[in-house]
């Protein structure tokens, strides 16, 4: 692999957004059919860097060089993303950047056919793209409009966008955040086969389990420098970690032995009708108790939004009850779960955690404004609520500019800890917790789970619902797999067949 | 190439000299109109500056035209912190005169010291209960309150002068379609003697002081600004987002209606269906200008009263068409917008 020609170099790329260094004199080498890991946590400037070298960014210092067709190297001018796409350079972005309204076919060739003349090339066209996914693997119905597709098919449409434009370098950018681990592996497969080809390929992440099965090398960025690399097969998860977070992780606490108490969630042939899978649950029986933590293992887009809703006050069920700490639900609006005492950590913590520019300060207290310490006859004790802010930030370990910023200035595992703090200081009886560690960082993740841990040796009973199965069998103490809005009791970890739990997930009998 | 970058905070300064940098060059951008339409620019804007700092009558002028600038302007920026576009001050502005004129020419039983008074919270009644069809339409059924407000407006506007032209006809008024004079106990009183100036004023100012406290400082405004920034958000942390529409709607009308009460109370004594030159739409400029803080629309209409009134007698001294004023109006809030982006982003060449 390291006698392979370089195609792309990056030399001393810098970049600075105020008075925050998104990169320094960030230099590395991109070889021919090689496979890329950029590691690094939230805010560590793989993006910006990406997006350096794709030319939306202009670099204050530095340059980018990419290789020609005869593979000489050839310095690419910069800030200017056709250019980029021009040299073989392309992106596909962690959100999505596809036409919903356009069919497959219309948004892979869309930008790159001339404007005249589209018509008659149209068939060629189309042969091209069916010989394209047969000879890379990524399928697609042509003719769907992609509002229909999948996550993971827009997800190969997106890659096939690149492809087409002819693309030797492909940039991906954290690729598996919203897939399935079914579908992360089958789209790694594919990346695999086509390196093998001779695409080179540049991915960011930051799960550790998938850099270490699908990379050849590995280079760590931190705080915006690259800190180093290291051949894939000479890795290990640890050592990489301690790269990624500049030292040694804390070690994860093992969950203690549960020692259940009361119900504090039971639901009891509940169900919610609709017309959409994926917002749907059949009629369902569980109970969370004091003091154990329950995952919900699925595929994503299996029913878990819906049973989040009814848990979080956001849904009515259609039928059957919900018991709450003993006690019969009869208003299910937000403000009575709140007040019942239910802690809820929605799955999106943008749309729906926290008003973006309210500061830090008013997101803690969103939840709680009618409590004394929070107003007194309407007004709000603006003094309280700050000192109360800064307390909280400084023991939930929330980081940014301050209690008095708007909270859209924190970086997403800050915002996570955000509403962390303002779920667990109430030390809530239950806590729902919706893909609690999703797009985070290894040691933002691991202060989730502390916290989900020491609020179940607290008490609390946790409904952690996860597409991430490690996750799942790491915290939980009984696990419950979803599929197609049933829920059906899996077991407790220990005892717990992966693959049985598979095919539960798949909705198989088990 | 242009390029152009968010910056992460804008920076404090860029965002308090922002208006009073756009508006000067909102002035400096119409001298090139006013200098083609043959003016000596200098003397224009100090007929201008004249006509509304000259005297103390040119003052009461002024602050007479601000203040339903000032309510109408309090009516969009309340609304919109909560994302609701209410576009429908005209004719809650016209239904609150149409209230204040029913409670005010004399028809009601009432002791004279709770005329006024009476005629106030009719007034804001009127134009609260005019947006209660529009805030339940958005939170119950989803529909666009630009489009309803937006027609209701015309729908209000044909209903006042249908009432003026029928029950509310003064009989003594020639066949004009226009109201009974309201009785003097119901009027707002004038400020100073021999000015226009009238209570109207003070209402607009206690207003806009009660609006930002409430903003800023209750719970109230607390959830209001929540659902202006994140309706999901808000909804999810137990705040009803329909209850808070409604509330901030009705508190928008009611604030529209007043500069209606002040117009027909405060000034004019009789309702005409050309009470106003479009306040309730001038309201939005004076909004935007300020940012949408309720202290910053005081700033925005004297400023904006102060382009009418100034433009109005330079046009006068000059034989200039007074739609400069319009001009620089509109001038001012297109700079504001422009320097928002500038304050947002920065824009680098190269």
């Amino acid at each position: 692999m390291t006698q392979a020609p370089v195609v792309l170099r990056l030399s001393g790329l810098s970049k600075r957004f105020g008075a925050v260094q998104a990169n320094e004199a960030v230099s590395l080498d991109l070889r021919r059919g090689e496979i890329l890991a950029l590691l690094g946590e939230n805010g560590a400037g793989k993006t910006t860097l990406m997006n350096m070298l794709f030319g939306h960014y202009l670099p204050d210092a530095g340059s980018v060089a990419v290789a020609d067709r005869d593979g000489r190297l050839a310095a690419l001018p910069l800030g200017q993303p056709q250019a980029a796409l021009r040299a073989g350079v392309g992106m596909v972005h962690q959100h999505f950047t596809l036409a919903e309204n356009l069919t497959t076919f219309e948004n892979v060739i869309l930008g790159a056919e001339p404007l005249f003349g589209f018509r008659r090339g149209r068939a060629a066209a189309r042969a091209r793209l069916k010989a394209l996914m047969a000879r890379t693997g990524l399928h697609a119905p042509l003719d769907e409009r992609v509002a229909r597709l999948s996550v993971g098919e827009r997800q190969r449409v997106e890659i096939l966008k690149a492809l087409w434009r002819d693309a030797r370098i492909l940039v991906l950018d954290e690729p598996t955040a919203v897939l399935t681990p079914q579908e992360a592996d089958a789209l790694f497969a594919t990346v695999a086969g086509m390196a093998a080809d001779g695409l080179s390929v540049i991915f960011i992440s930051h799960k550790l389990r998938e850099v270490l099965a699908f990379s050849h090398r590995i280079v760590v960025l931190r705080a915006g420098r690259n800190v180093g690399g290291m051949t894939t097969a000479s890795a290990d998860a640890r050592a990489i970690a301690a790269m990624m977070v500049g030292g040694a992780l804390p070690a994860q606490p093992r969950p203690a032995q549960a020692a259940p108490g009361a119900p504090v969630l039971r639901l009891s042939g509940a169900r919610i009708d609709a017309p959409e899978a994926r917002r749907r649950l059949a009629p369902c029986d569980m109970a969370v108790r004091a003091g154990e933590i329950v995952g919900v293992a699925g595929v994503s887009g299996n029913g878990q939004a819906a049973l989040a809703a009814l848990v979080s006050g956001l849904a009515r069920p259609s039928g059957g009850t919900v018991e709450l700490f003993g006690q019969p639900v009869t208003r299910f609006d937000p403000a009575a779960f709140i007040a019942a005492g239910v802690g809820r950590i929605p799955e999106d913590r943008h749309h729906d955690g926290v008003a973006g520019a309210m500061t830090v300060a008013e997101n803690l207290v969103i939840e709680r404004l009618g409590d004394p310490a929070v107003s007194r006859a309407g007004f709000l004790r603006r003094r309280a609520i700050a000192d109360a802010a800064r307390k909280i930030c400084a023991a939930y370990d929330v980081r940014g500019p301050g209690p008095e910023a708007p909270a859209r200035l924190l970086s997403g595992g800050n915002i996570q800890k955000l509403i962390l703090a303002r779920v667990l200081d109430r030390k809530p009886g239950l806590i729902l917790a919706n893909q609690p560690t999703r797009g985070l960082d290894v040691g933002a993740a691991a202060a989730v789970a502390r916290r989900l841990i020491a609020a179940k040796a607290r008490g609390a009973g946790v409904l952690l619902i996860s597409e991430d199965l490690d996750e799942v069998l790491a915290l939980s103490d009984r696990v419950l797999a979803i599929h197609a809005g049933e829920i059906r009791e899996a077991g407790a970890p220990a005892t717990l067949d992966r693959d049985r739990l598979g095919l539960m997930m798949a909705g198989e009998a088990a | 190439m242009i390029r152009i970058e968010p910056r992460e905070a804008p920076p404090r300064a860029l965002r308090w000299g922002l208006p009073p940098l756009a508006a000067l060059a909102a002035l400096a951008l119409a001298a090139i109109p006013l200098w083609l339409a043959g003016a000596d620019v200098t003397r224009a804007y100090g007929l201008m500056a004249q006509g509304v700092f000259g005297s103390a009558f040119a003052v009461s002028e002024m602050l007479t035209r601000a203040t339903p600038l000032i309510l109408t302007g309090l009516a969009a920026a309340v609304a919109f912190r909560a994302r609701l576009w209410n576009i429908g001050a005209e004719g809650q502005l016209y239904l609150g005169a149409l209230a204040a004129v029913a409670a005010g020419t004399g028809a009601i039983d009432a002791p004279p010291w709770a005329l006024a008074p009476l005629v106030i919270a009719a007034g804001a009644l009127a134009g609260a209960l005019a947006m209660a069809a529009p805030t339940v339409m958005k939170a119950r059924l989803g529909v666009d309150e630009v489009v309803t407000t937006l027609l209701m407006n015309f729908v209000i506007i044909l209903f006042v002068q249908m009432m003026l032209e029928g029950p509310f006809k003064d009989p003594m008024g020639m066949g004009w379609p226009q109201s009974e004079p309201m009785v003097e106990a119901a009027m707002l009183p004038r400020l100073f003697d021999r000015m226009r100036v009238h209570a109207g004023l003070l209402i607009g100012l206690a207003a806009a002081l009660a609006a930002h406290v409430a903003l800023s400082r209750t719970t109230w405004g607390f959830r209001v600004r929540a659902v202006g920034e994140n309706p999901a958000a808000a909804r999810h942390a137990g705040i009803s987002v329909g209850r808070t529409l409604l509330g901030v709607g009705a508190v928008s009308g009611a604030l529209a209606g007043l500069a209606g009460v002040g117009e027909v109370a405060g000034l004019k004594g009789y309702l005409t269906a050309d009470l106003s030159p479009g306040f309730g739409y001038a309201g939005i400029v004076v909004a935007m200008l300020a940012g949408l803080s309720p202290l910053g629309v005081v700033a925005a209409a004297l400023f904006v009263a102060s382009v009418f009134v100034g433009a109005d007698s330079m046009s006068r001294a000059l034989g200039v068409s007074s739609y400069l004023a319009d001009l620089i109006v509109a001038l001012s809030l297109i700079c504001v917008l422009a320097g928002g982006f500038l304050a947002r982003y920065r824009v680098r060449m190269g």
